[in-house]
């Protein structure tokens, strides 16, 4: 236990030191959530009429903020059954290092390379017309909120990556289930026009609620059908808040033990 | 005093529809090398992985350098290195960046893990390429590599799983370098192999496995007086086979043996033997493609101790465990 944290710093450090080695990871993991910015932006941007001011570049930053740290599920997730693959999780196990130092080592770094990603992001949109309103103080909290979201997920993806040992086999995984939840949500478009069972699916999705929740931070006015008077559309903030602590309260602890388990 | 002591290993896998450890027992005598020789599929890398710690037994106990395995794995991770069959190292950094960060993940100071990544380099004759990502490595710098890292911390106890698998001739003779100066400095080591040659040439003592079970144990050249004296083997064209099985049968005391154009048999009175046979081909007028007399090898010794050649025995199951082949 003394040494955890040093530990897993030092794994974290790999990391940083993989991105330093190789920068087109880095280019990529970036170029993507910017990609998706500028499609979103100006394929779907003249089409979809928002009553907000702005447009709709105000409402769709915070849908692609949530969908950019879902994906660190997958990104994690991958990245564990990569090193499990090659063996190198045997060679951290043969060594005398804190139990869970590999794992929570992980997360920080993906954690790291999120609020990178949250940077260049937030710069693509600022080029593109997002101009959050609320604020210094509420727009930082929003970014918090988004860091959180995505530091809880990893421990899903931690998990999965234990579960699955086959990166190829957890990036589809990763896509199946990252797709659907970010497109089942408010995200891209409002759920008003969904019909209306999917409306409460949308309703309950964390991603909904992140994104209405960075809306609200960002200081816009969040727009619901069927689901407009129910708990989770009323109280965003609080919701989220649930979910990233019910997640991490469950999936920290669980997939310590599952990583601690398939060794002695 | 034994270093390294296994007591009736199992282990199954698949819910017990595999067998990989069959009441396994071996041990391995302080500062001495013992190899565990036997086909794919045989249990080596389990028990390997059972004494570093990596996989639990069913049932049975372990001893590394005087601590229990099972009960103490974290005290028993702190004095031994693990050269596994895969490169376990970080290949998109370079051998430097590896192993500072295994010397600091060994508690080592910063300081202290730079200077010993140095030196380890050196001594593996990897300075040049220490600051190249080490999926610029041939083969061979990729194994010195490996079992660098898992000299970090002058182990008392070394496991080597298949350190030669996939190597070219020149990359497996640099690495018997490697391990033989290993040798010298004192170190116990657990060697698995699936060339006999290697055990041949490495260990001093050796541990034949099959299916799960140690099926003989000694010296080299205990296990090959089991087999007996030398053979003569003769290589011929298909159509002569017949006629020279018949030759041999006349000369040996033993049994022929035919593997495609190769007929052989035990002998014991030497060239006497050789020339009589080189005589009675020519009387026939049969040009031997190659012939000699040859000293038993591990091989025969793995045919006449399993009844097979030494190949894969058991199956796929066990590649799940050990992660996917490159």
């Amino acid at each position: 236990m003394k040494h955890l944290l040093s530990d897993s710093f030092v794994i974290t450090k790999r990391q940083i030191l993989q991105l330093a080695r190789i920068p087109e990871l880095l280019i990529f993991s970036t170029i993507q959530p910017v990609m998706f910015v500028l499609l979103f932006r100006f394929v779907f941007g003249g089409s979809i009429s928002t009553g907000q001011p702005g447009g709709y570049v105000q409402l769709l930053m915070p849908g692609i903020f949530v969908q950019t740290v879902a994906f660190t599920l997958a990104a994690t997730a991958s990245g564990l059954a990569e090193d499990m693959k090659k063996g190198l999780i045997d060679r951290f196990r043969s060594l005398p290092i804190s139990r869970g130092a590999l794992v929570i080592g992980r997360t920080f770094g993906d954690a790291l390379l999120n609020i990178l990603v949250l940077v260049v992001m937030a710069i693509a949109g600022v080029a593109v017309g997002w101009r959050p309103t609320s604020g210094f103080m509420r727009i930082s909290l929003g970014f918090l909120f988004l860091f959180a979201f995505g530091y809880a997920l990893s421990w899903i993806g931690i998990y999965v990556g234990l579960l699955v040992q086959d990166a190829r086999v957890v990036q589809n995984v990763g896509f199946l289930v990252t797709f659907p939840m970010t497109f089942l949500s408010n995200a891209f478009a409002p759920t008003t026009g969904m019909p209306k069972a999917l409306q409460y699916v949308a309703e309950w999705n964390p991603v909904s609620s992140m994104v209405a929740a960075c809306r609200q931070l960002f200081g816009l006015k969040n727009e619901f059908g069927a689901t407009a008077t129910s708990w989770p559309s009323q109280h965003p903030l609080e919701t989220s808040l649930l979910y990233m602590i019910v997640l991490m309260a469950i999936f920290i602890p669980l997939s310590i033990r599952k990583y601690a388990n398939t060794s002695i | 005093m034994k270093s390294i002591i296994a007591e009736h290993l199992i282990k199954t896998y698949d819910k017990g529809a595999v067998t990989a450890l069959d009441d396994l027992s071996l041990d391995v005598a302080e500062g001495t090398v013992l190899s565990v020789l036997g086909p794919n599929g045989a249990g080596k890398t389990t028990t390997v992985r059972i004494l570093a710690t990596l996989l639990k037994p069913d049932s049975g106990n372990a001893q590394v350098a005087g601590i229990d395995v099972i009960k103490h794995p974290d005290k028993v991770r702190e004095l031994i290195g693990l050269s596994g069959q895969y490169a376990a190292v970080d290949e998109t950094l370079t051998g430097w960046d590896n192993l500072v960060m295994f010397g600091r993940l060994y508690h080592l100071g910063k300081q202290q893990s730079i200077n010993r990544a140095n030196e380890l380099l050196e001594r593996f004759s990897l300075t040049e390429s220490s600051r190249r990502p080490i999926k610029t490595y041939s083969g061979g710098m990729r194994r010195r590599l490996d079992l660098a890292a898992s000299l970090i911390v002058s182990p008392k106890v070394l496991f080597l799983d298949e350190p030669t698998a996939g190597l070219d001739p020149r990359g497996r003779m640099e690495m018997w370098g490697v391990i033989e100066e290993l040798v010298k400095g004192g170190v116990t080591i657990l060697l698995t192999t699936q060339y006999l040659e290697e055990a041949d040439q490495l260990a001093d003592e050796i541990a034949v496995i099959d299916r799960g079970m140690v099926i003989a144990r000694g010296t080299s050249d205990l296990l090959k007086r089991q087999v007996g004296g030398e053979r003569l083997e003769i290589t011929v064209e298909n159509s002569d086979v017949a006629q020279v099985q018949e030759i041999l049968a006349r000369i040996s005391a033993g049994a022929t043996h035919v593997d495609s154009r190769t007929v052989s048999a035990p002998v014991s009175t030497g060239s006497t033997a050789l020339i009589e046979a080189l005589r009675a081909l020519d009387e026939l007028g049969i040009h031997p493609l190659d012939i000699g007399l040859k000293r038993p090898s591990l091989d025969d010794v793995f045919l006449s101790l399993t009844g097979h050649v030494a190949e894969e025995s058991v199956a796929a199951p066990l590649k799940k465990k050990k992660g996917e082949r490159k």
